[in-house]
This record gives C-alpha cells, sequence and structure tokens, in this order.
C-alpha cells in the first residue's frame, strides 16, 4: 500500500487536507509520497500531468490523491485521461474495499454520491473541508516538468482590488430577487459599509444584470466563509447555498417565514429587506453613538 | 470558424432536493429543466464568435430524449444545429460519456475549431470528460475560463483563467483545442419569440450509442447530512432592528 499526494505550491491548506485523506486511508499501514512542482515553472497542465504520471509509473501506488482544486481536479483528470483510468471527483470519504467505495459531492455539496471505482491505482480529488487540515512531515518530491511545446500560462493579469475581496471577507451582506432592483442593493451597501463587509447576491440578480458575476455566492459563484453572512431577500436555493455554507453565521432576512434559507440560517428576520436593512443600519449607526 | 459546445440537462434544484424511491436520481415530479450556468455562457459565446467570425456552432448533448428541450433552448439563441446522442434517462459515467462525445465529433462532417464544455457539471461535477475528450482527440485543453478572444487571425484563442485572489492566468492556444467555461464568461441573451420559432425548424441529428459498462459507478444518492440547525428567530419587520445589532455585537461588529 503506497498513496502518492499532489501538493500545491509549497503545501497550501487545501493540499494539507489531501495530506489528511491520504493519512486517514493509509491507515498507518504503507507509504505517503508527497509530489509538488518547483516554483518558477509555469502552470502547464498537460507537462505537470505528465511529471505525475511517470512518479505514479515508477513508485506504482495504489492510490494517488490531489486536493479538490482547480488544479488538483484539472490535474487529476489530465492524469486519469493518460491512463486511462477512473477518476473520482470531490471525494469526502473512501473505503478501500475491491473495487474500493468513494463516497463524493455533488450539486456543489447538496448531495452525496457513494460509487465504487473500478480501476487501480485509484484516483482522486478530496473535497474541500472534507477533513481537517494535516501539516505534511516531509519534504515533498519536486518535479520539474518538462514545458517543451505544452499549452502553459504565458502571463497573470493582476486584480483590480477594489475594497474588501467577497471570498476572504468577514462580512457578506447579500442580496437577492427581493431586492428588486439594481437601485435597490443601495441599503445592502450601506451596511455592508458600516460592518466593513463585502456586498455578495444570489444568481438571480446577475442573470437580471443587477450586479456583476463578481459578485454573485454560489455553486458557480464566489464561495465565501465569513463570520457573518447576512442574507436578504434570497430565498436560499441549493445553487445559492452551495456558495455561502462555509459561513459561521447565518441572518436571513426574508418576508416569507417560509422560505427555505430559514432551515439553513441560524438567525433570522421575517420582514421586507428594504425596511428591516435600513433599520438596522440606523441602530448599527445609533449603538455606535455616531 | 466552427464551435461545437457541450451541454447536460440537469433538473431545477430549488431550494429543497428529494431524491426517488431507489435513492438513484433526484425526484424531478415537480422540477423544471435547465443546463449548467456554465454551459448556458459556452453557448452564448459560440454563437457571439459565430456572429463575429462567422462559420457555424453546433450543440451536443448525451441525454434522455426530453432533453431535445435544452437543444432547441440554445438554437433559439442562435445555435445552428444540434447533435442528440439519446440514452434511456441512466447514468453514464465520465468515461463512457467522453467516449461517446468523441465518436459523435469523428462522425460529424464538420470538424469543429474550439470544442466548449462547462467547467463542470452542475449535477456530478466530475471536472474531466473535457479533459478526456481532448486526450482522445489530440487537442491542447484550457479549464476554468472566464474571458475568450480569437486571436492569430482565428488560428488560436486567448483565454483568461481565473485563479485564487482574483488574478487571471493568460493562455495562447493554439485551435483545434477544447476550452471549458465559466459563469461570468458572459451575460447569455434571453431567447426572443422569433428564435424560439426558428429553433423548431434546426435540424437534430440523433442516435443512440450503446452505453458502457461505468468504470465510476454510481451505487446510490444521498442527502447530506442536515446543518442541525434551528433558527432563532429575532422578530418581525424593523423591530427586529436591535436584536440583529446585539449579535453582531457578540461578533465584535459593533
Amino acid at each position: 500500500m503506497g498513496v502518492l499526494v499532489f501538493i500545491e505550491g509549497a503545501g497550501d491548506e487545501l493540499s494539507q487536507q489531501a495530506v489528511a485523506f491520504a493519512r486517514r486511508l493509509l491507515a498507518g499501514d504503507g507509504d505517503l509520497t508527497a509530489v509538488s512542482v518547483s516554483d518558477g515553472i509555469p502552470y502547464a497542465p498537460a507537462a505537470w500531468a505528465q511529471a505525475i504520471v511517470e512518479q505514479v509509473r515508477s513508485l506504482g501506488p495504489t492510490a494517488v490523491l490531489a486536493p479538490g482544486s482547480d488544479r488538483g481536479n484539472e490535474l487529476l483528470a489530465h492524469v486519469a485521461a493518460i491512463l486511462d483510468l477512473p477518476l473520482a471527483a470531490g471525494c469526502t470519504a473512501v473505503t478501500p474495499c475491491d473495487p474500493p467505495t468513494v463516497t463524493r459531492v455533488r450539486w456543489g455539496g447538496s448531495l452525496l454520491e457513494e460509487a465504487r471505482v473500478h480501476g487501480s491505482p485509484l484516483l482522486l480529488t478530496v473535497a474541500p473541508h472534507a477533513v481537517a487540515a494535516a501539516p505534511l512531515d516531509a519534504e515533498p518530491v519536486v518535479l520539474r516538468p518538462e514545458l517543451d511545446r505544452a499549452i502553459a500560462v504565458s502571463e497573470r493579469v493582476q486584480a483590480v482590488t477594489a475594497g474588501v475581496s467577497l471570498a476572504d471577507a468577514q462580512v457578506v451582506v447579500s442580496g437577492g430577487r427581493g431586492v428588486g432592483s439594481a437601485g435597490g442593493f443601495a441599503v445592502i451597501e450601506e451596511l455592508a459599509g458600516l460592518l466593513g463587509g463585502a456586498v455578495g447576491c444570489s444568481r438571480a440578480v446577475t442573470s437580471a444584470g443587477w450586479r456583476p458575476h463578481s459578485d454573485q455566492v454560489g455553486q458557480t459563484g464566489t464561495k465565501v466563509s465569513p463570520d457573518i453572512y447576512i442574507a436578504c431577500g434570497i430565498s436560499g436555493a441549493t445553487q445559492h447555498m452551495a456558495g455561502c455554507k462555509g459561513a459561521k453565521k447565518l441572518l436571513a432576512i426574508n418576508p416569507d417565514g417560509e422560505a427555505s434559507i430559514f432551515a439553513s440560517a441560524d438567525y433570522g428576520v421575517i420582514g421586507d429587506l428594504h425596511e428591516v436593512v435600513p433599520a438596522i443600519s440606523a441602530q448599527v449607526r445609533k449603538a455606535r453613538g455616531a | 470558424m466552427n464551435l461545437l459546445v457541450c451541454v447536460k440537462r440537469v433538473p431545477l434544484t430549488g431550494g429543497k432536493i428529494a431524491l426517488t424511491e431507489d435513492e438513484r436520481a433526484i425526484s424531478t415530479k415537480h422540477l423544471g429543466f435547465t443546463i449548467s450556468p456554465h454551459e448556458e455562457c459556452g453557448a452564448e459565446e459560440a454563437v457571439r464568435i459565430v456572429e463575429q467570425h462567422g462559420g457555424e456552432s453546433v450543440v451536443l448533448t448525451l441525454g434522455p430524449p426530453e432533453a431535445e428541450e435544452q437543444l432547441r433552448d440554445m438554437m433559439a439563441i442562435g445555435i445552428d444545429r444540434a447533435i442528440h446522442l439519446v440514452t434511456d434517462g441512466s447514468e453514464w459515467d465520465p468515461q463512457a460519456t467522453a467516449g461517446a462525445i468523441v465518436a459523435a465529433v469523428r462522425a460529424d462532417g464538420t470538424q469543429p475549431d474550439l470544442i466548449l464544455f462547462g467547467n463542470e457539471s452542475a449535477d456530478a461535477g466530475n471536472y474531466q470528460v473535457p479533459i478526456r475528450v481532448a486526450y482522445a482527440l489530440g487537442l491542447p485543453c484550457v479549464t476554468g475560463v472566464k474571458a475568450i478572444s480569437v486571436a492569430d487571425g482565428g488560428g488560436a484563442v486567448r483565454c483568461e483563467q481565473e485563479v485564487p485572489g482574483g488574478s487571471r492566468d493568460v493562455y495562447l492556444v493554439p485551435l483545434p483545442a477544447v476550452v471549458t467555461v465559466k459563469e461570468g464568461l458572459n451575460l447569455p441573451r434571453y431567447p426572443s419569440v422569433p428564435g424560439r420559432l426558428r429553433a423548431k425548424r434546426k435540424p437534430v441529428a440523433a442516435s443512440m450509442p450503446a452505453r458502457l459498462q461505468p468504470r465510476l459507478e454510481m451505487v446510490r444518492l444521498a442527502l447530506p447530512p442536515g446543518s442541525g440547525k434551528q433558527v432563532q428567530v429575532l422578530g418581525h419587520g424593523s423591530e427586529a432592528a436591535p436584536a440583529v445589532v446585539d449579535i453582531l455585537a457578540e461578533l465584535g461588529l459593533v
């Protein structure tokens, strides 16, 4: 038994979760080999995957793991295509029977799937936050892929940063269809500003053209993990909840007490956001004595 | 330029997912159907590229007979024709799906310059069908793209991929190629009434590929354990504001 784990960079949070997952799979029986790509080599998925495949061929592991990040999923899909093996992406658990059985996420985590994987070595990526991170206790094997003519990143366009980034915000005040218009977001922006937070929105809002897609929280938008997520006029579709389930606390403001968002909320206010949100802003100012 | 965009019919899940009795599918009795938001952007991009550079756009799906609805929806926004790989509605694993798509691409008279996919399907989220298709066809592949522009006189595409932190990595990809896209690439148009009427007359080439034994074999589905949360209602309307501010104060925000 041996497990090969791909580590991104120096071993970020998701990579350390993949290491923890690998240790659980090994259960103390066998070697864990971490591999990473040397600093300074541009990202070139096909070439990087080829270097991982060479390690797989020389070490003969029983399983190959990567973090469930964009790059982790992409690289293992390349490895799977090269080796013509099945790949289970986004796994939360694995039972090493024959054939191995995995539990993996569907619908951005709103549904779980149990699946048998017919092929060896077992290829899987680890769903973010399925297990707690574990630091790497040995230096990873550093790979130096030959880029040759492979498709590689040719330049990086830096983000234009304005205000608090949605993904990293400690407070997110988010509006849904209930906001009613682009102009209706003034009350959301005011409260977010007072709390030093970021403005978010649901997919209904971006589809209507009220806010840019960069503000969208959800399965196909940004995943957020603030201390508190204030959802205003958002019904709670699975598409949206997949993006905000990482919030420590969720406060829902909705006129419909039966809205599904309340099933995932810690706190609820039943009412029209256009009355409730300005009242909260006024109360914050009052409490601060301003 | 000739474009092919691949889409997948999925239920519009709304707020709560319920499973069928055999726990192998979502109960769709009361649900409508759609495609992934990523794929909607892929179809919109295909239409825009053909509008600007000429050529033909084709939409392909592997799915049950009812998936013709999604093919017509895409033709209503301007896709020229459709390829329907008809299934009995059972689950196809990523390797079998990719194999059927590759066979369909080879069998079609027109070879696509650019094959677009969503970055991952809305339901299964396997993150691999496009990459498998690219390898089988010997094409380069870039994933998670949020901006595409035709470059090099139509011989390449410049693709921007968002990376954590909001910066973007740029790839220059020679054609033919496979590119997977994410929502945010564009804002898809709504179909017009004339567009819907035209879509009814556009050709759909249907065939029934044989389903291979799955190597990623779905056994059953399950709902994740509930959040276990019991919502604490702080009040109704603006009267709840002081209670909300108490909570914000507990978090050190006020």
